[in-house]
């Protein structure tokens, strides 16, 4: 438990230890030079006060000596933080491949969770301990942020691309989370909590809010009504345009000869924007959806995309059979 | 006994040479155009305040029950835009620069008299479009402006606060300008370049800031303007653009910004260590160019405002290694003041109690830079409370500090009369008290994970309200802080005792002239034949050292 006038907030992640290192490591440097430059001033001050109004101290030049002493130790103080920083920022940058992932849409000014099993949230995301946890994050209108104080992550959510950040929290609990990039009136408001659950109690929770369509299924069936099927063929397998199956995550060649991974960012942008970046061996025939799709439809699309190249293990406990709705 | 009285010649003065309101509004005595900016800024200054406190006040409690959220928004924006670009910006350089530079190098005035005081206009002009804006309805942005809420979403007035800025930015293009030419043109005979006053060399490192970095800033501006009105889709991703650009447009220009408002400060804090401690300046050159490298360097690091705004991981860990760099010029400032006071004669007039309060907050200021360089402990600071602490640390602590003691240090040659001693001591320390109690709280508030730009905060976090009040108890001592000199210097216009042409007994040339100085700054021509800071020594006791401050403490 922290005390009632704690100086960190909870650490509760597997990240958040390294960052309150690194932290602690600055605080000590901080401290010790702004004390010792304030102990040599105010030493100074005291023993060179002016005794008499007519005194001229000897001048002194410099001293090469000094100069470069007090550069070159700063400077490997300083690289020594940025190495460290970096090196745990890397880490944390890339995304581990097996975490639960969770789709998450901010807009002025609420925060929408939905869960690859169908589970949908507002402004409370209830998450396994000891499992990683990856939000990937869009926005319907301006930019806003997650931040958890308690995981010390944080990441931009920005309008036209995907963002991700993820953690594994260590502890059961509640733990904030704020909107930290400035976005309109209710800024402040725009926050909520991350509630971190026992496997048991994860469970339960997961089957007490179980009868919702998975992002996949609820993909597939627009992929259905929008009619992309026509082109890429009911089951994906691809027609006028390319095939789907199997495409997410690998790796595509365009008409340019160039390729591209499928990601979300790629999938996202073919909706959208479907001439930026066409299959070598198909034409630009397909129409834009700008401005037809709302970022929580656009995510259930590219589950369905991403489902289509999952391997079956992990989506038979990810989502119920797409067929069940029809 | 008979009464006689000993006529005194009068003596013409840049004050007393004409008088009436057309012969200031028409001036093109450098001297006279820092006091108008001088009044214009301290106006802007007082508006930025009154934002500030009401701000604390809000934050006392976590409810938000002081203002309306809308209205919040609005107030931490005007206090920024304010105080970043109408007193910030212009403080140090439109004042104390504009009377000093000419003076320090012996010249007349600046190079474009008539420039000069177009900038002044200009800023005045730039000035009121803002204030209209703010009165019309006011803006809520923020002051960075972030797209697409600045051009999409927010109903206030965006574009004609905007305009303010733009027309704005060309006051301070002029007078970088200004001062360059100045710099290289009009130097006395003898005063060969390393003979300069550090205060000019800052102020050479900060005019590089403005002639190449404001521009950027302006088109920056336009833009937002024509996505705005227009809808051009630069900064639109359904139109092709991309939002995160003017972030980099933005702090392409604001980061160097930062130098704009520090560097200037620096330049004060030279003079001050030296002359009040009667010593060359300890590094001379490595002083002189770590204000130029400040400035080269303080260009090739804006993206660590991007750390979390899904900026490339790679783009992030150069920008961070280069803000780190840029860290060393500044230590080595710091430390070249501090071995300065080494065997020195220092004095503890209010000038310097500022300069002394100034190393130690602008340390604190630098060094909590480095938390913020560090890209996995910005991760969880920025926009948050530790980064507020921090910049307030280098604007507040840094350049209001040096802005303040400057002021004090210049204030017999500008007025013409002494501040009092006493009161100056005590609201120096007033002001450095109030400020730490003010911004010390805030690091700790942000790393709990206090968000920036928050009207309201989670009532079940203790310490966040604590950390609050304290931080409310501090700034309100600090305003206690900064009126005192309001007062004191303005009686002291009048009322001061007459202040000696070289009260401090120093070698600076600015001193070498009458106090106030005549329109003309020197009668001749000085012939420079002396390093800075090169203290007489005791066969010159006539010129040095000899004080005459017995005759200004007494009314």
């Amino acid at each position: 438990m922290q005390s009632w006038f704690p100086l960190i907030p909870e650490s509760a992640s597997t990240y958040s230890g390294d960052v309150d290192a690194l932290y602690f490591y600055i605080s000590g440097v901080t401290v010790f030079f702004t004390l010792l430059i304030s102990f040599v001033i105010i030493f100074f001050v005291v023993k060179y006060r002016r005794r008499n109004p007519f005194e001229i101290p000897r001048p002194i030049e410099g001293s090469m000596k000094l100069e470069t002493l007090w550069s070159v130790i700063p400077l490997l103080i300083a690289m020594s933080i940025f190495f460290w920083g970096a090196k745990i920022y890397f880490n944390q940058y890339r995304p581990p491949k097996n975490a639960i992932e969770v789709y998450v849409v901010g807009k002025q000014w609420m925060w929408k969770f939905q869960h690859a099993t169908g589970q949908r949230e507002i402004n409370e995301l209830h998450v396994p301990v000891g499992r990683k946890i990856k939000l990937i994050m869009a926005t319907e209108d301006v930019i806003h942020d997650v931040f958890v104080p308690a995981f010390r992550i944080k990441a931009d959510v920005v309008p036209g691309r995907y963002t991700t950040e993820w953690f594994e929290a260590t502890k059961p609990g509640r733990y904030h989370f704020f909107c930290a990039e400035y976005c309109g009136m209710n800024h402040s408001g725009m926050g909520g909590w991350v509630v971190v659950l026992d496997p048991t109690e994860y469970e339960n929770w997961l089957s007490g809010n179980a009868n919702q369509m998975s992002p996949a299924a609820a993909g597939q069936q627009m992929f259905e009504s929008l009619g992309c099927a026509s082109c890429h063929g009911a089951n994906a397998e691809g027609g006028r345009g390319p095939a789907l199956l199997g495409i997410y995550g690998s790796n595509v060649v365009l008409n340019n000869a160039q390729s591209v991974k499928a990601d979300e960012a790629y999938v996202r942008e073919s909706i959208l924007n479907p001439q930026a970046k066409i299959v070598n061996g198909f034409g630009p025939i397909m129409p834009s959806f700008q401005g037809q799709l709302s970022e929580e439809q656009l995510l259930q699309l590219v589950a369905y995309v991403k489902s289509l190249s999952a391997p079956k293990t992990e989506t038979q406990t990810a989502k119920p059979p797409p067929s069940v709705k029809k | 006994m008979e009464e006689f009285t000993i006529p005194k010649p009068p003596r013409t003065n840049y004050l007393n040479a004409e008088y009436g309101l057309k012969s200031w509004l028409l001036t093109r005595d450098h001297k006279r155009i820092a006091l108008l900016y001088l009044g214009a800024i301290s106006f802007f200054f007082f508006i930025g305040s009154l934002y500030a406190m009401a701000i604390r006040l809000e934050l006392l409690t976590p409810q938000g029950d002081l203002v309306q959220s809308s209205t919040y928004n609005k107030m931490f924006t005007q206090h920024g835009i304010i105080m970043v670009f109408f007193f910030l910006i212009p403080s140090i350089p439109a004042t104390l620069g504009n009377f000093l530079i000419p003076m320090m190098i012996g010249a007349k005035d600046l190079a474009f008299p008539r420039i000069n005081l177009l900038s002044w206009y200009i800023y005045i002009i730039g000035g009121i479009v803002t204030i209209y804006a703010l009165l019309a309805g006011g803006v809520d942005t923020g002051w960075t402006f972030y797209v697409p809420y600045s051009t999409t979403f927010s109903n206030s007035y965006v574009i004609a606060t905007g305009l303010g800025i733009f027309i704005n930015g060309f006051s301070s293009i002029l007078t970088g300008l200004n001062f360059i030419v100045t710099i290289h043109t009009m130097r006395a005979p003898g005063m060969t370049w390393f003979r300069l006053p550090l205060f000019v060399w800052a102020h050479y490192a900060t005019s590089l800031i403005m002639i190449l970095g404001t521009p950027v800033i302006a088109i920056t501006i336009l833009l937002v303007a024509l996505e705005r009105l227009a809808h051009i889709g630069i900064f639109d991703p359904a139109a092709g653009g991309d939002p995160i650009l003017f972030q980099h447009l933005f702090w392409f220009y604001s980061h160097p910004a930062v130098y704009i408002m520090v560097l200037p400060g620096m330049g004060v804090i030279s003079e001050l260590i030296a002359n009040f401690s009667r010593k060359n300046i300890f590094g001379y050159k490595f002083v002189a160019f770590s204000s130029l490298a400040i400035a080269v360097f303080g260009f090739l690091v804006w993206g660590h405002h991007l750390f979390v705004a899904s900026q490339s991981v790679y783009a992030g860990m150069i920008f961070s290694f280069l803000s780190f760099a840029v860290a060393i010029p500044s230590a080595i400032k710091v430390f070249n003041w501090t071995a300065t006071l080494y065997k020195g004669s220092i004095s503890y007039d209010t000038p310097m109690l500022y300069a002394l309060g100034f190393i130690g907050l602008f340390t604190i200021g630098g060094m909590t830079g480095l938390f913020l360089a560090a890209l996995a402990v910005d991760v969880h600071l920025s926009d948050t409370y530790f980064v507020v602490a921090h910049f307030h640390y280098i604007m507040v602590g840094g350049t209001l500090l040096a802005y303040l003691g400057g002021l004090h240090y210049w204030w017999p040659k500008i007025s013409g009369r002494m501040y009092p001693e006493g009161w100056g001591r005590f609201s120096a320390l007033i002001v450095f008290v109030g400020f730490n109690l003010t911004f010390l709280p805030q690091f700790l508030l942000g790393y709990l994970g206090m968000p920036r730009r928050y009207h309201t905060y989670p009532a079940d976090l203790v310490s966040w309200q604590v950390l609050h009040v304290l931080s409310t108890a501090g700034a309100s001592i600090l305003g206690v802080g900064l009126l005192i000199p309001l007062f004191y210097l303005v009686w002291s216009m009048r009322y001061g005792p007459i202040a000696a042409a070289n009260p401090w007994n120093l070698p600076g040339l600015e001193w070498q002239t009458a106090s106030p100085p005549p329109t003309e700054n020197f009668l001749t021509t000085p012939i420079v034949t002396h390093e800075a800071y090169e203290f007489a020594g005791p066969e010159h006791k006539s010129v040095v050292g000899k004080f005459e401050r017995q005759q200004t403490t007494e009314i």
